[in-house]
Parts: structure tokens; C-alpha cells; sequence
């Protein structure tokens, strides 16, 4: 955590005139002390520079009163850029349109934990934004009542100012900062009442629409660097295959095409080869690639089919046990006395993430400094990783975030940050390699094709016994060689207080690996799990003859989850739906944040079926922006109904089938019904937004067609059309 | 050379004519508003207007594009005003943003040509671009809160 630094004034200052600010400021940041268990707020003027902490700054004030944040994680969709600011102008008492925002750069050291994923930037940041927010605010009032020589408690803060209530005088921040910088950070600050919030809670408008709407917002893909040039690179199709051999004469005679190479890039543990065509413009390299002859050798590896992937799921699940991820009380002598028992196989599938903007990253090797810039989910994985493979000093490997066009969890990856630094290093100048949408959507990592082996017994209108048995790929294996353990994510999605009201129960991980690689999709595991396990209780309430959401809440001893679940048959109007009307429902809980959802469907005239509602209630705790939840949500159910009705990726003889989005095909502003978002009041610590809406809306939707035409859905993804 | 007139603005470009617009525009001319995403006219994130008419850059020849005015996100207005752009900040439409350049050049088209689009017309003119993020449900309000600030000749809704 604590590291000196050479010349702490000097890079401070330059800090400063790299984010427009004047050269003296009020500097406040977090550290978390050795052994200590609550951050730390300090002041990182001069004084801190002495004691050697690592300068951390988060928020700054200068002396025109301007407030930066530096943000270290990633705006990708998800609305950082808004909220984060909300959280400052809050408790620090400015205008939001005051607040200006700088993406730090990858620095595991200085910001901990910068992975934008697991839906965590304002559940596990909120916490300390608050408190430096507030820290400040008192520095400064704590600057006017001593300059004024008034009591503290006569002074308050409002809209960047200090006012002294019976004079009326007042400074603003500005005139402060050179005071407050010199105060001794005060512990334990107060903070705000949720009731006295004036801009937390509030559905403020999102400051980055605006850079959004006329083409400003920088994304990876629109950086440039004096002197760089465009890259394509030929990969191999299956995957793990080498280059042989390669015939690149014809592509080095398209115009602008300067050099042609193979490169090696690390994909997890393992080399993915590719050849690399470097050209003037983006268009001279994707011709050159098209006029280059690549031999592969794809001896050593399976060369695997979709079908033979779910034949061998359903036959290890049928004869093997699994690794046991969780057992409580005895599911196998119930299941061997029951009469009747529940026994069917849930089926997901590949998927790619298809962000629209195809990855892509900028990198500069300068042999004893190397800088990248891209849409990075994790800029300190990154700069770790590359640190390490080309043997320099963490801080000799600056990663700059953009903008990111979507990340969905691809962006977290480390292959193509680490392909354009070696391809810049072979040509010796910047570098942009631009990924096609054909390599986006065929050369993974993928979500994992998974099937579930569900077996249950109700009794009484309980359930008795439950055993989910998972065949799949374990996204851990990858990075790991230990094969000991069960997918430590095998019960995600589904709610933890079930695992108190059913007494026996068994969840099995069956060991399963292809040479496919796969990796995090947004809401990981939920997005699968949670159509098995939502299914599969829609389908024990039925044989218990219940109704569905009563079936839950009687499963489900927990007034937070009941209080949602009677929002939800509030706002669908549950209760006055009529018998197989088309109604479904399901309740998943993802990074910490429970959601529940109904979906209507009726019968299209024209055959097949329609979707007509979409209700939604999200139970996130604390929140910031309900309108920016509410999006998130809607697009979460759109992407899971893109999944459950519209794509996936097949493989036949170790190739991807699908190519671009005329086979990989997207939800259309055609396939969208109205969806109605409704978020939870409570006092509950902040959950995550970002991904916990998708993995309820499959579950509903097939639960939904199962009420409306008694055919029960087992395998993703299905055609409405041909119902 | 081949002249170019973006934005009302020509740029002399030493390129292949074969070259799709969208590259000349980003590589070439420097304006990067507009997006790649799929390079085959089937995401819609590419579309500029060439003489007024939405196209898809990724497809549309360099060679087919001299001659004509050819607009961009940039060009869309002066200062991020045009009624859609408006809209779109009242409604905070965008979430990574980056289709967004697309479904505003393709929007603006319709709005010209239909005034006063209902759902279906909407969906008609707006199938042509994805959004990963999802965000139709608030790309079609926005529609409607732009022609109603057409029809009523004010900036707000």
C-alpha cells in the first residue's frame, strides 16, 4: 500500500496541469493503514508526501474551486460517470455540473481493486466517496470559521461555498483550499441523513449523454498517437492451432502495407497464434490480411462439435457424481423412498459478448517505457500482466482507460492489450490493432455452454429434496491447473435463504473441459444458472400446486425478499391474472442484488409467441440514480432475451459457426416489449446494478409460455416464432 | 486525389477508391464520430448522409461519395442542438454510447422525411441499428420528444 515516490511534488504538479487544474489544491485520498479494517481519509499535500504515502488522490479542489475526481474504474455503459459525481457533490456541497471527471490509470497499488465487473464500483467504492466527500467539506468550513474567527457551528457549506449564517459572509471552495490543505484530517466525519439528501436518490440526467450524442466521447477506438499505425491480425479459426507457415507476398503489395509477422499472444494459460498485417490505415491492413495465405497446424487438440458437447454433458451428468459444491441433510434416501420425483435436464449456450465496439487497443513499446490505451475493464490487471511479460517495472507500463464501447466482461481480458504491445514492440512505432467483428464474435473467450441435471421432491407443498447437478466449463480452469475444487460459483443466481428452508439438499459441479476458451459474460454464472434453477422451481411449485410466487415466499423466510415480491404481484397485477393467461415469474439474486420479474405472453395471430410485459422490481439497497438502474435493467433484460430467443455460438469441427450479426443475430428495436422498472426503498448496504437484472427474465419468459401453452422450455435458446 | 466534402468542409484524400467511406472518415480525415462495427451494413453504426440520405459508410466506396455532401455526427448540428440530440440528453438515452452516433444519423433522416412517426414508423427506420446496451425502449420516447419539439418549433419537449 505504501510506497515512496522521488519527486512527489513534481509529479503532483504534473498531475494537476494534466487534469486543467491550478497548481495548489486541496488533495484528499483513501489508504487503508497495515492491519487497519477502515480506510483512511488523508491529505495528500506536502506533509504526506514526507511520510512516503503513494500520492492517491481522488478528489481534488483547486483554487478555483473546480472538483475532480479521478475514477478508477471504467465507464462502460454502466453509468460511473454520472453517479460517481452524484456521490461527490453530495456530501462535499457543490454542483454536480462542478464535478469533473479523470480515469485513473491502471495502478493496483494506488486505487486497489480497479476490475470494472462483478457489478462493483459503487457498492464497493460508495462507502469511502462518501466519506472523503464529507472529510472535505468540514476541511473547508473548518478554513472559513478559522479565517473569520467564528465559531464552527455558526458555518455551513452550500453549492461550493462556506457561509457564516448570522454575518451572511462567505468564501468560496476556491478561496479555501490553500487553508483546508494545510488542516489536520479530521477522523469520524458525520455524514448526511439518506433523508437529507438533495441529489443522491434523485434521477438526475447523465453527464455523458452529451459527448455521446455529437461524436466527442473517445472510445479505444478513436485514439490516435502522433506516427501510429493500424493493425489486423489473422488468428488462427480454431483457436488453439499453430501457424505453420505463411505466404505473405501478395498482401505486402497492397498499398500502405508496411510489415507482415507472427505474433503469439497469451490467452489464459494458453499461446493463441495469428499472423499480423501493420498498414497505414485500417482499411490497407484488413486488405492486406485478406491477401495473405496462412498455413495452420491444428494437429493436438480436439477439434470439438456443439453436439458432442451437450451428449457429453448429459452423459456425465446421468453417470458421474460431481465435485460437491454444497450437501445438506439426506437427498438421497428421500429421493429413493419418493414416489414421485422430479428428474429433467436444463441446457445454455455459448455465447459471445458482442459489445458494439470490436475490441481494440493503442500500444506504444519504447523499450524502457511501454504505453497502452483501450477500452480496459481491468487497466491493473493489465498493467501487471504486461509489467511481467515484457520485464519492466510496474510503473513503467502506463494503462490509459477510454471510453469503453461495452464491455460485458470481455474488456477485462488481458490477450489484446498484450497483442498490440508485442506487435508494436516487432515494428517499432504506435500501434492500433483493430479487431473485426468477425474476430469479436469467433475468437472468444465465450460465455460456457452449460446444462443443469435437476432433481426435486415436494411433499406437502414443500419442497423435500433438491439436487442441481452443473456440466460445463469451469472459467476458474482456465488460470488454474488445480482440479480439485467444485465451480465456486455453482448456487450463483440462486437465493441463499432457499439453502435455509430446504433441508436437503445437494449441489454438484461435474468436471467437464474442451479446448474452447471461456470467460465472465455479464452476470457470469447467474445468467445461466439462474434458467435452471428459476425453471426448475416454477416447475416443483406446479407439481406442489402452488402458486408460484407464494410457492417462493414460503421458501424464502425473509422480509426483504417478501416486501419485493409483493411489489412485484403489485405491479404486474398478479393476483388478477386469469388462469394460463401467460404469466411467469422468477426471482435470481445476483452481486448481492435480488431481482424479480414477471412476463406476459400471449399467442401471436400469426403463430408463435409474443411478449407483451416485462415488469421488474430490483432490490439494490442504497442507490444513487434510479433512472440509470432503471436502464441498466432494461438493457440487462433486453441482452438476456437476445440470449433466451435470438443467438448463440455453435461450434462444428473446432470452428465457431457464427461470424458477424447476420448469423450472430442481435435483439432489434422490432423484438422489444415495454418493460417496467421498479426499485426498492430500504436501508440495506448497495448492491450491485450493472448485471443482476438479466438472469431472472429467461426463467419468467420460458415460465410465462409454460402457463400460456403447458410446453415447457429446457434448452436456450429457442425461437418464439416457432412455438 | 479524390475530393471529399464533409460537414460542408472538402478534404483532398490520397486513397484507394475502393476504400469504404467510414475508413476515409476516421483514418484518413480524423473525424472518428462515426463507428465501425461490423463492416457489412448490419449494425447501423456507421450511418452518415450522403446528399441527405442515410447510408452505411462501412459499405459506401470513397469513389461513390465525391461529389456529395456527406454529414456526420459532427455535422449534425452546431452545438449539439438538433432536436434528436436534445432529446436524447433529456432522456439520458445513451449507456456505453457508442451506437449512438448511428441511431441519431438514421433518426435524423426519419424525422425529416415523417414529422410525426408513430411506434411502428420508429421501428421501421430504426432496424438497421443494434445497440448491444439496449436501449431502444428510450431511443423510441426520444423520437417522439424530438418530433414534438419540431412540431411545436421549440428546443424543449
Amino acid at each position: 500500500m505504501i510506497q515512496g515516490l522521488k519527486n512527489k511534488t513534481t509529479s503532483r504538479r504534473n498531475f494537476l496541469r494534466s487534469a486543467g487544474l491550478t497548481s495548489t489544491a486541496l488533495f484528499l485520498g483513501m489508504y487503508l493503514p497495515a492491519g487497519a479494517k477502515t480506510s483512511k481519509v488523508v491529505n495528500l499535500g506536502d506533509d504526506v508526501d514526507e511520510d512516503g504515502i503513494e500520492m492517491n488522490p481522488w478528489v481534488i479542489i483547486d483554487t478555483n474551486g473546480r472538483v475532480t475526481l479521478v475514477s478508477h474504474r471504467a465507464e462502460m455503459g454502466q453509468g460511473v460517470y454520472q453517479s460517481i459525481p452524484q456521490i461527490i457533490a453530495e456530501e462535499l456541497e457543490v454542483n454536480l455540473k462542478d464535478v469533473h471527471i479523470k480515469f485513473a490509470q491502471g495502478n493496483g497499488k494506488k486505487y486497489g481493486s480497479q476490475i470494472t465487473g462483478g457489478s462493483s464500483t459503487i457498492r464497493g467504492s460508495y462507502k469511502n466517496l462518501l466519506k472523503l466527500s464529507a472529510t472535505a467539506r468540514v476541511m473547508l468550513i473548518q478554513a472559513a470559521a478559522n479565517k473569520w474567527k467564528v465559531p464552527l457551528t455558526e458555518c455551513y457549506a452550500e453549492a461550493g461555498n462556506v457561509f457564516h449564517k448570522p454575518s451572511g459572509k462567505k468564501y468560496n471552495y476556491g478561496e479555501l483550499v490553500t487553508d483546508a490543505s494545510k488542516l489536520h484530517v479530521p477522523d469520524n466525519v458525520k455524514l448526511k441523513e439518506r433523508s437529507e439528501y438533495k441529489l443522491i436518490g434523485k434521477p438526475l440526467l447523465r453527464k455523458d449523454a452529451a459527448l455521446k450524442t455529437n461524436g466527442t466521447a473517445g472510445f479505444g477506438l478513436d485514439k490516435r498517437v502522433p506516427g501510429m499505425l493500424f493493425a489486423c491480425v489473422e488468428r488462427n479459426p480454431r483457436l488453439r492451432g499453430k501457424v505453420k507457415s505463411f505466404d505473405d507476398s501478395d498482401a505486402r503489395a497492397i498499398p500502405g502495407v508496411k510489415d507482415v509477422f507472427k505474433v503469439t499472444m497469451k490467452v489464459f494459460n494458453t499461446d493463441r497464434e495469428g499472423v499480423a498485417v501493420v498498414a497505414t490505415s485500417t482499411w490497407a491492413a484488413l486488405q492486406g490480411r485478406k491477401a495473405l495465405k496462412v498455413f495452420w497446424d491444428d494437429s493436438g487438440f480436439e477439434h470439438i462439435n456443439s453436439t458432442d458437447i451437450y451428449q457429453r454433458h448429459e452423459d456425465i451428468l446421468k453417470n458421474k457424481d460431481g465435485l460437491v459444491f454444497k450437501e445438506q441433510g439426506d437427498v438421497n434416501s428421500i429421493f429413493s423412498q419418493a414416489s414421485d420425483k422430479l428428474d429433467v435436464i436444463y441446457q445454455t449456450p455459448y455465447e459471445s459478448h458482442a459489445a458494439m465496439e470490436p475490441l481494440n487497443c493503442v500500444a506504444y513499446y519504447q523499450n524502457d517505457k511501454i504505453e497502452i490505451w483501450g477500452p480496459i475493464q481491468a487497466p491493473d490487471w493489465v498493467q501487471d500482466f504486461i509489467s511481467k511479460e515484457f520485464n519492466l517495472p510496474a510503473e513503467k507500463v502506463i494503462v490509459n482507460m477510454t471510453f469503453l464501447g461495452g464491455g460485458f466482461g470481455r474488456k477485462a481480458f488481458l490477450d489484446y492489450p498484450h497483442e498490440a504491445t508485442l506487435i508494436s514492440k516487432q515494428i517499432g512505432v504506435p500501434v492500433q490493432v483493430v479487431w473485426t467483428r468477425e474476430d469479436d464474435i469467433m475468437q472468444g473467450p465465450f460465455r460456457p455452454g452449460m446444462s443443469y441435471r435437476c432433481e426435486g421432491v415436494v411433499n406437502n407443498g414443500k419442497i423435500d429434496a433438491f439436487r442441481m447437478k452443473l456440466a460445463g466449463q469451469n472459467m476458474d480452469n482456465f488460470q488454474s491447473d488445480d482440479r480439485s475444487k467444485p465451480n465456486e460459483s455453482s448456487s450463483e443466481g440462486f437465493l441463499k435463504p432457499y439453502f435455509d428452508s430446504i433441508k436437503n439438499i445437494s449441489i454438484q459441479d461435474v468436471p467437464f473441459e474442451t479446448p474452447v476458451p471461456v470467460m465472465w459474460w455479464r452476470s457470469v454464472y447467474a445468467s445461466t444458472n439462474g434458467f435452471a434453477y428459476e425453471s426448475f422451481m416454477d416447475e416443483l411449485a406446479l407439481a406442489a400446486g402452488a402458486d408460484p410466487i407464494e410457492f417462493r415466499k414460503q421458501h424464502l423466510n425473509n422480509d426483504r425478499l417478501h416486501k419485493q415480491l409483493d411489489k412485484l404481484i403489485e405491479v404486474s397485477g398478479w393476483k388478477n391474472r386469469k388462469k394460463n393467461e401467460g404469466y411467469g415469474m422468477a426471482i435470481t439474486e445476483c452481486f448481492e442484488s435480488p431481482v424479480a420479474q414477471v412476463v406476459k405472453v400471449s399467442k401471436n395471430p400469426d403463430g408463435g409467441i409474443k411478449v407483451d410485459h416485462v415488469w421488474a422490481v430490483m432490490d439494490c439497497g442504497w442507490y444513487v440514480n434510479p433512472d440509470i438502474i432503471k436502464a441498466q435493467v432494461e438493457g440487462s433484460i433486453i441482452m438476456a432475451l437476445g440470449a433466451a430467443t435470438i443467438h448463440e455460438i455453435t461450434f462444428k469441427d473446432g470452428l465457431p459457426e457464427q461470424h458477424n450479426f447476420y448469423d450472430y443475430h442481435m435483439p432489434r428495436i422490432t423484438d422489444i416489449p415495454p418493460i417496467d422498472v421498479f426499485v426498492m426503498d430500504n436501508d440495506a448496504d448497495a448492491g450491485g446494478v450493472g448485471e443482476p437484472g438479466l438472469p431472472a427474465f429467461s426463467p419468467a419468459l420460458t415460465n410465462a409460455i409454460f402457463d400460456l401453452t403447458g410446453k415447457r422450455i429446457r434448452k436456450l435458446p429457442f425461437s418464439l416464432a416457432e412455438i | 486525389m479524390i475530393t471529399l466534402n464533409v460537414n460542408n468542409k472538402n478534404y483532398e484524400v490520397d486513397v484507394d477508391p475502393n476504400m469504404p467511406l467510414l475508413w476515409a472518415i476516421r483514418d484518413v480525415i480524423g473525424l472518428t464520430g462515426t463507428k465501425y462495427g461490423c463492416g457489412v451494413a448490419q449494425c447501423g453504426a456507421c450511418t452518415v448522409h450522403l446528399d441527405s440520405e442515410a447510408v452505411r459508410s462501412c459499405v459506401t466506396r470513397v469513389s461513390r461519395a465525391e461529389g456529395q455532401k456527406i454529414t456526420t455526427i459532427e455535422g449534425l448540428s452546431e452545438n449539439n442542438d438538433h432536436p434528436l440530440q436534445i432529446a436524447w440528453n433529456e432522456l439520458s438515452v445513451p449507456q456505453c454510447g457508442y451506437c449512438h452516433s448511428g441511431q441519431l444519423m438514421s433518426a435524423a433522416v426519419l424525422l425529416r422525411e415523417n414529422p410525426n412517426p408513430t411506434d411502428e414508423d420508429i421501428d421501421d427506420a430504426m432496424a438497421g441499428n443494434i445497440c448491444r446496451c439496449g436501449t431502444y425502449l428510450r431511443i423510441r420516447k426520444a423520437i417522439h420528444l424530438a418530433a414534438n419539439m419540431q412540431k411545436n418549433g421549440n428546443t424543449k419537449g
